[in-house]
């Protein structure tokens, strides 16, 4: 499970690559025909674009194994809060550039997509219009907004490698972690020895092979089913006039577009929100919020979390609800694709709760109540008892 | 351990079939991120053309845009022809034909420079070998050609180059008749 | 709320996955072109370029598709001369020279005649004739998006008008197509649809022997619409032969480098972990 970093860092390099180069042939001013210019005269074109879309989809399974990975093994926590946070902000960021880069082929979906999206900052009280506008360069999205989200699409990615460069630096620092969760004795160099290997070749050599697979994998979606992952209406040009049936986001953003949808009018906890601001805060409000606060509870963690085993590996009461948390996660994303009407609606509400729930109550009330086991106490020692030293002969 | 050391040789073999691997896939994944940038298929398409000339009346010119430069198809009377033809070498400051359909070495007599045997036909790319500049036609400039209006050369009725600042004669693109009324530049 | 939740859980389990065939539902029809190792078949793109100048045409652009692709590798396998033949049949417009002229290769097919009529370029892959089941997404991996397959049900599609039908109802009736004007009188009590599909702006345009096959190709309905769906496959998608072939040539490469760096993994580990 340590092996997403480097497919993380694979991909990022790949998608900056391909993006500047799709970038030398795509034209904000006829964005839709520019992008079939691509596909169908441009040498290589339909490999590198189908490479560059796809690609944002490896980006994002890869990020979310590398996201549950550390809520599993407490790789959040102390002393590895900083890199947390790091990777937390390289996240979002990675949702901002997703979303820029998915308006640019100005399809249908690109169209509403940014109108529903950009429509969430119209939901903040007062300013919200005014912000909504100055986000748009107008009403309404238009090749103005195209223009300012492609440029914004081409920065962010740069944003994102020294966010990335300060993550590794960060960790660097800390050390990585590790499936037991005990720290690296760093008492002599004897002892680090026991504890470590170099990261040449051992980590290099597993890494590379894992890279391998999953670029397998990553080959045949590309090569055979490279529009599964898409909307076949974005392959409608962009019509101001006409709304999609179902405007459904990149699957990478269901779970959090699920929680976003949950909270409507007749939800208690909205109501009575609503009445004690006086209405200020109201439904539509409300759910932007919520999404926002789930992915902030989730930058929380390394406080919310009281146990003092770091590893869910010795933590089973911590496992089953993580694993509850993970099935949640899927829940919501499938969730988030269905249409917004009954019995979805409800079940989004209980998803949603779950979430909470975990990283605001569970979490911190386990590590009061569970009795976890007892971790190993050098890493030697858990090394040890998987590949049993031989007797010598 | 009975074995704690492979042969050598074996391993070795390993690590250079992995390592050579490697480096192919990375060569092979580096190519088209630089073939990208060669021309695309549409722009390829635009390298050979096809014009119909079963228009162009003798004493006119034709003028098509090729490869994002004019191109004058001139169908010459026969006082052009005759004009051409009675130029001596000596009187022509660039000596070579510069004709794409024949060898470099040929020189730039009349017959050098058009694609008939009659030599009713001449094709020139529409820019003055000087600084780049479409001259003007129909018999323009003193030797009855080809006039370059920015610095003044003059191009007889060859289009070769008699007068100015211009080093060489109108370069004649690769071009051939595909049928009676059809040429096929490129 | 709890037993509304209850409910929910009842509903997606039981009842959502109780998928039928219904009138209106969309059928997998076998392509050339499906599968790793699937190809165009370019005596199909022939035909369905046949019925789509004869038919389609009149009302339908192919904005992004230039003549010149119709001798494209992978495609309809014409050769240059083949292409320029067909292209010399049309004339289109040169902004430039602000007139009619013949068509060149290097000329894209005209855009829709009508506001209303879409351009059929990119269609196959613009329409998805497969989901679910339940939003899961195993249908379109196991049969593809089913663009094409649309195409065909919408050609397909053009049945009797039911007879709920008001008078002088605008549009033709079609089983498959979804987003059309729909009359109140075919709503129930609950103001749900009592009929598949909905009124489209278009007449049916395929009944059934509408052009004549030079290799005497079946003409009947569902094959010309099976010819045409194919074309516009390869429309939509014209470098998919490379890109299955290339597919194919990766997939088998970095098999071949994952096998390596599986061994020399497994070679440097085991001195760490055989002996510790």
């Amino acid at each position: 499970m340590w092996i997403w970093g480097i497919v993380l860092v694979f991909t990022l390099v790949m998608q900056i690559v391909t993006g500047v180069i799709l970038a030398m042939h795509y034209n904000v001013g006829d964005p839709f025909a520019s992008v079939e210019h691509i596909m169908r005269n441009v040498n290589g074109g339909w490999a590198l674009r189908y490479m560059h879309a796809n690609g944002a989809s490896l980006f994002f399974i890869a990020v979310y194994m590398h996201i549950f990975r550390g809520l599993y093994y407490g790789s959040y926590k102390s002393p590895r809060e900083v890199t947390w946070i790091i990777g937390m902000l390289i996240y979002v960021a990675m949702m901002a550039t997703g979303f820029l880069g998915y308006v640019l082929p100005w399809g249908q979906m690109s169209f509403w997509g940014a109108t529903v999206i950009t429509g969430l900052f119209g939901a903040i009280p007062g300013v919200g219009e005014s912000i909504q506008t100055w986000l748009l360069g107008g009403p309404s999205v238009s090749l103005a907004t195209l223009n300012r989200f492609f440029s914004l699409h081409y920065l962010l990615p740069f944003v994102i490698v020294g966010l990335v460069a300060l993550h590794i630096w960060a960790f660097h620092t800390t050390g990585n972690s590790n499936p037991a969760g005990v720290e690296v004795r760093r008492g002599s160099k004897e002892e680090v020895e026991k504890d470590t290997l170099p990261f040449w070749p051992y980590f290099v050599m597993k890494d590379l092979f894992a890279l391998a697979v999953i670029l397998i994998v990553f080959a045949v979606v590309v090569g055979f089913l490279p529009t599964y992952l898409g909307h076949p209406d974005n392959y409608i040009p962009a019509n101001p006039l006409v709304t999609p049936a179902h405007i459904v986001p990149e699957w990478y953003y269901l779970p959090f577009y699920a929680i976003l949808r949950a909270f409507t009018d007749d939800v208690w906890a909205v109501q009575l929100v609503s009445i004690l601001t006086g209405g200020i805060v109201t439904a539509k409000f409300f759910g932007v919020l919520a999404m926002f606060a789930a992915i902030f509870v989730m930058a929380l963690v390394p406080w919310l979390d009281t146990s003092k085993v770091k590893s869910g590996r010795y933590r089973p009461a911590f496992r089953f609800f993580f694993w509850l948390l993970a099935a949640d996660f899927m829940f919501l994303m499938w969730l988030g694709a269905m249409p917004a009407e009954e019995p979805y609606a409800s079940l989004s509400l209980l998803g949603t709760a779950y979430w909470f729930g975990y990283f605001l109550i569970i979490l911190p009330l386990l590590g009061v109540f569970e009795r976890p086991k007892a971790p190993p106490e050098t890493i030697e020692e858990d090394f040890d008892s998987h590949y049993p030293p031989k007797p010598a002969e | 351990m009975s074995h704690t050391e492979d042969t050598g040789s074996r391993r070795d073999f390993l690590y250079f079939a992995t390592g050579s691997t490697a480096a192919v896939a990375t060569v092979a994944a580096v190519w088209p991120l630089v073939n990208q940038m060669n021309p695309s298929a549409d722009v390829q398409a635009l390298a050979s053309i096809d014009v119909p000339i079963d228009g162009v009346e003798m004493g006119t010119q034709l003028t098509v845009k090729y490869l994002g430069k004019p191109v004058f198809i001139r169908r010459r009377t026969q006082a052009e022809i005759d004009d051409a033809r009675s130029v001596t070498m000596d009187d022509l400051p660039d000596t070579t034909s510069q004709n794409n359909n024949v060898a470099q070495d040929k020189d730039a007599s009349d017959q050098n420079r058009t694609l008939d045997e009659a030599g009713e036909w001449l094709v020139m790319v529409g820019v003055c070998t000087h600084l780049g500049c479409v001259p003007l036609g129909d018999g323009a400039g003193d030797f009855g050609g080809w006039f370059c209006p920015c610095h003044g050369s003059h191009y007889d009725t060859a289009g070769r180059i008699r007068k100015g600042p211009a080093p060489l004669n109108l370069l004649v693109p690769v071009a051939k008749f595909t049928s009676e009324t059809v040429l096929k530049l490129g | 709320m709890f037993k509304k939740i209850l409910l929910s859980v009842m509903l997606v389990a039981g009842f959502g996955s109780a998928a039928t065939a219904k009138p209106g539902a969309i059928e997998d029809v076998e392509f050339s072109f499906e599968g790793p190792f699937g190809r165009f078949d370019a005596f199909q793109l022939q035909r369905g370029l046949q019925v789509f100048t004869e038919s389609c045409a009149d009302c339908h652009g192919l904005q992004y598709l230039s003549y010149r692709n119709l001798a494209d590798e992978g495609g309809l396998g014409w050769t240059e001369d083949q292409m320029k033949a067909y292209t010399g049949q049309f004339e289109v417009f040169d902004a430039e020279n602000d007139k009619l002229r013949t068509a060149i290769p290097t000329d894209r097919f005209p855009s829709s005649q009508f506001e209303g009529a879409p351009d059929l370029t990119l269609i196959t892959k613009a329409r998805a004739g497969f989901s679910g089941p339940n939003g899961l997404g195993i249908n379109q991996l196991l049969k593809g998006m089913g663009g094409p397959e649309y195409v065909v049900a919408f050609l397909n599609g053009f049945v009797e008008a039911p007879e709920c039908t008001p008078e002088n109802f605008g549009g033709t009736y079609n089983t498959v197509f979804a987003p059309g004007a729909y009359p109140n009188e075919c709503l129930d009590e609950n103001d749900k649809r009592t009929i598949p599909g909905s009124w489209v702006g278009m007449p049916q345009i395929l009944f059934g022997e509408d052009v004549e096959f030079s290799d005497g190709s079946p003409n009947d309905i569902h094959n010309q619409a099976m010819d045409v769906a194919a074309f516009l496959m390869w429309t939509a998608e014209p470098k998919m032969t490379d890109r299955k072939k290339a597919a194919g040539v990766w997939v088998v490469f970095l098999t071949f480098l994952t096998v390596l760096l599986y061994l020399t993994n497994k070679k440097i580990w085991a001195k760490v972990k055989r002996k510790a």
